[in-house]
């Protein structure tokens, strides 16, 4: 497998005042493209801001971050946008889907930034809606829909326009058991049968289980890498 | 148009205070049409595209003041001047006091020198020859119904007949209409002989209200009007005369200055609407933030966020605009249905239109600016972690 996310002496640094802390310490990374990589860690530990940083939310003190052979750590903030709407897509833990917009309309807003027509928008759309298994809840707002199904019409918005890389930050953190475990195998489904390369932020074990890898975080510091993997964990 | 979804979303968020708010911004531009409509009522008569070769001649005084009937033959003989008439204010009401409108004595050659308003040589015959004979527009006519040969009863408000009676019967020999649609608004007058008013009346007799000449060249004016004001100087009855334009002018700023008016009421409105809509938008954006980041998230640049909140601001304001000048569209139509040409209100026509929308979006504009600009600058991060 080729390098997909290639990260060197990646240092984050947040300044309050006088306050200086340094979230992430030079840290050095490879993912591969068409990985499914959980990030853990104790709550601090700087798992988000290295996901946030992966996926051009946020720009790095020092050191260099390459997708798919571009550099994102030097582009502007004007830049860094367009780049995020060909290349990201983004789970979040509270869904964050826009609650006047029906299923379908949130999950063409990553379109509405293409070329394509209202049509071809719409069937985009749809697509992306059947592949989470929610094209009959199209015309639903997101309050009328379980947060199991929420979730999914993220997941939908996330990969409708077929982007190169799946950021999720907490994806199944607001979800019951039962709910999670669907997304997670969703997402292992993506990872498995479209060859998404997914990255997934967690604090819970038994979420990381469904990624092919695990790396924990620790005060800014990759500590450990573990393999794991998943058929089994699909099925656990 | 492929973000119009995005911007009504925005404004259905909350229904309850985006009506709330599109009412303020409906009362705002109503009265905007409104006022605007009252203001062309007062100023109709300063608006008039003709009588720019018309002077006329007041008390230099006061209007109230009347003039003696000699100075007639003298501004007749003044250079420049081409023909003299007078009038007197009657201030006549028509069976009851809201039936109130502009009715003036006026000398025999009066009409001639409003060549603006069309009538039959044959009625104007009618009047110079009818001692009780009134001329009237066709508007006042077609409001209460009048025809040739009906006798129209007025109440006198100033002027008592000499045995005492208010009580004052014209006969109508003569209906005008106005040959430029623009003058429509002065086919709202009266006018009766002032042989038959000055012979009748209780007091005042001899005396005149105003002169109205008829200058030869408009470009000599001012130089006529100075040559008239030159007869009565320094005598007990001095004049004043100015173009009729302005004399208009000066007799609705009398009452107050109505441009004046309308301009604080229009500023105290829209400075209310500019703090209402902006704190709704304010608190509209606050709620959003995280969805403004999510927007941001997936690649809305940082203008387009700016865009849409400024659509946002503008589009509630060109909807409240619009129903507003709307529904006060309505309300001048039924108050012309209503009072006639008593009151020559213009209809809220294309140019109050434009200027309305055209306020609207700078409203928007002014409303929408910080919260679009604080949409723009927000952190992602800082956004969708709640700080």
């Amino acid at each position: 497998m080729s390098t997909l996310v290639e990260i060197r002496q990646l240092s984050k640094v947040y300044e309050r005042g006088r306050e200086r802390l340094e979230v992430l310490h030079h840290v050095d990374l490879d993912i591969d493209r068409g990985d499914f990589l959980a990030l853990m860690g104790p709550s601090g530990s700087g798992k988000t801001t290295l996901l946030n940083l992966i996926g051009g939310l946020d720009s790095p003190t020092e050191g260099t971050i390459t997708v798919d052979g571009k550099r994102i750590d030097s582009l502007s903030e004007g830049a860094l946008a367009k780049w995020r709407a060909a290349h990201v897509g983004f789970v979040f833990q509270f869904y964050n889907l826009l609650p006047m917009l029906s299923a379908r309309k949130n999950v063409e807003l990553p379109l509405l930034l293409t070329r394509l027509s209202s049509a071809q928008r719409k069937r985009n759309a749809d697509v992306a809606l059947e592949l989470v298994g929610l094209k009959d809840r199209s015309a639903h707002k997101p309050g009328e829909l379980s947060g199991g199904q929420q979730q999914r019409v993220a997941i939908a918005r996330a990969i409708v326009s077929d982007p190169t890389l799946l950021v999720c930050d907490e994806p199944t953190g607001d979800l019951d058991r039962q709910s999670a475990s669907e997304i997670l195998t969703l997402l292992q489904e993506l990872n498995r049968d479209h060859g998404k390369t997914i990255i997934v932020v967690t604090h819970d074990p038994k979420a990381a289980e469904y990624a092919r890898h695990t790396l924990h975080l620790d005060k800014g510091t990759l500590v450990e890498e573990g393999a794991t993997l998943s058929a089994t964990a699909a099925s656990a | 148009m492929k973000y119009l979804h995005l911007v009504w979303a925005a404004l259905l968020r909350r229904k309850t205070r985006t009506i709330f708010t599109l009412l303020s911004v409906l009362a705002a531009f109503l009265l905007f049409g409104l006022l605007d409509s009252v203001h062309s009522a007062f100023t109709a008569g300063s608006r008039d595209v003709a009588g720019v070769d018309r002077l006329v001649t007041v008390s230099k005084v006061s209007f109230i003041l009347s003039l003696p009937k000699s100075l007639y033959e003298r501004i007749r003989a003044v250079p420049g001047v081409q023909e003299v008439t007078y009038a007197n204010w009657f201030g006549g009401i028509y069976q009851e006091p809201k039936n109130f409108f502009p009715s003036e004595a006026v000398a025999p050659n009066f009409l001639s020198l409003y060549p603006e308003w069309a009538m039959a040589e044959s009625q104007r015959k009618a009047f110079r020859e009818t001692r009780t004979g009134a001329v009237v527009g066709a508007s006042l006519a077609r409001q209460f119904g009048w025809k040739i040969g009906d006798k129209i009863p007025l109440k006198a408000t100033i002027f008592p007949q000499k045995n005492g009676s208010n009580d004052w019967t014209f006969d109508l020999v003569g209906i005008y209409h106005a040959t430029d649609p623009r003058l429509v608004s002065s086919e709202n007058l009266f006018f009766f002989n002032w042989d038959y008013f000055d012979e009748a009346r209780q007091f005042g007799n001899g005396n005149i209200g105003w002169y109205i000449s008829k200058v030869a060249d408009p470009q000599e004016a001012d130089r006529v009007a100075q040559r008239i004001d030159a007869l009565s100087f320094d005598s007990d009855h001095e004049t004043k005369t100015q173009s009729e334009q302005a004399f208009n002018v000066a007799f609705v700023s009398q009452f107050a200055d109505i441009g004046l008016i309308v301009g604080a009421i229009m500023g105290a409105v829209f400075f209310t609407l500019i703090l209402l809509t902006g704190n709704t938008m304010a608190q509209a954006v606050r709620e959003r933030i995280p969805e403004l980041a999510v927007l941001k998230t997936i690649g809305f640049s940082n203008h387009s966020v700016l865009a849409l909140v400024l659509a946002e601001a503008i589009a509630l304001l060109l909807i409240g605009a619009a129903v507003g000048l709307l529904l006060a569209g309505l309300v001048v139509t039924a108050v012309r249905l209503k009072l006639g040409t008593a009151v020559p209100m213009d209809p809220v026509g294309r140019d109050i239109w434009l200027q309305g929308l055209g306020l609207a979006v700078l409203v928007g504009l002014v409303v929408g600016a910080l919260p679009a600009l604080r949409g723009m600058r927000l952190r992602i991060v800082d956004a969708l972690s709640g700080r």
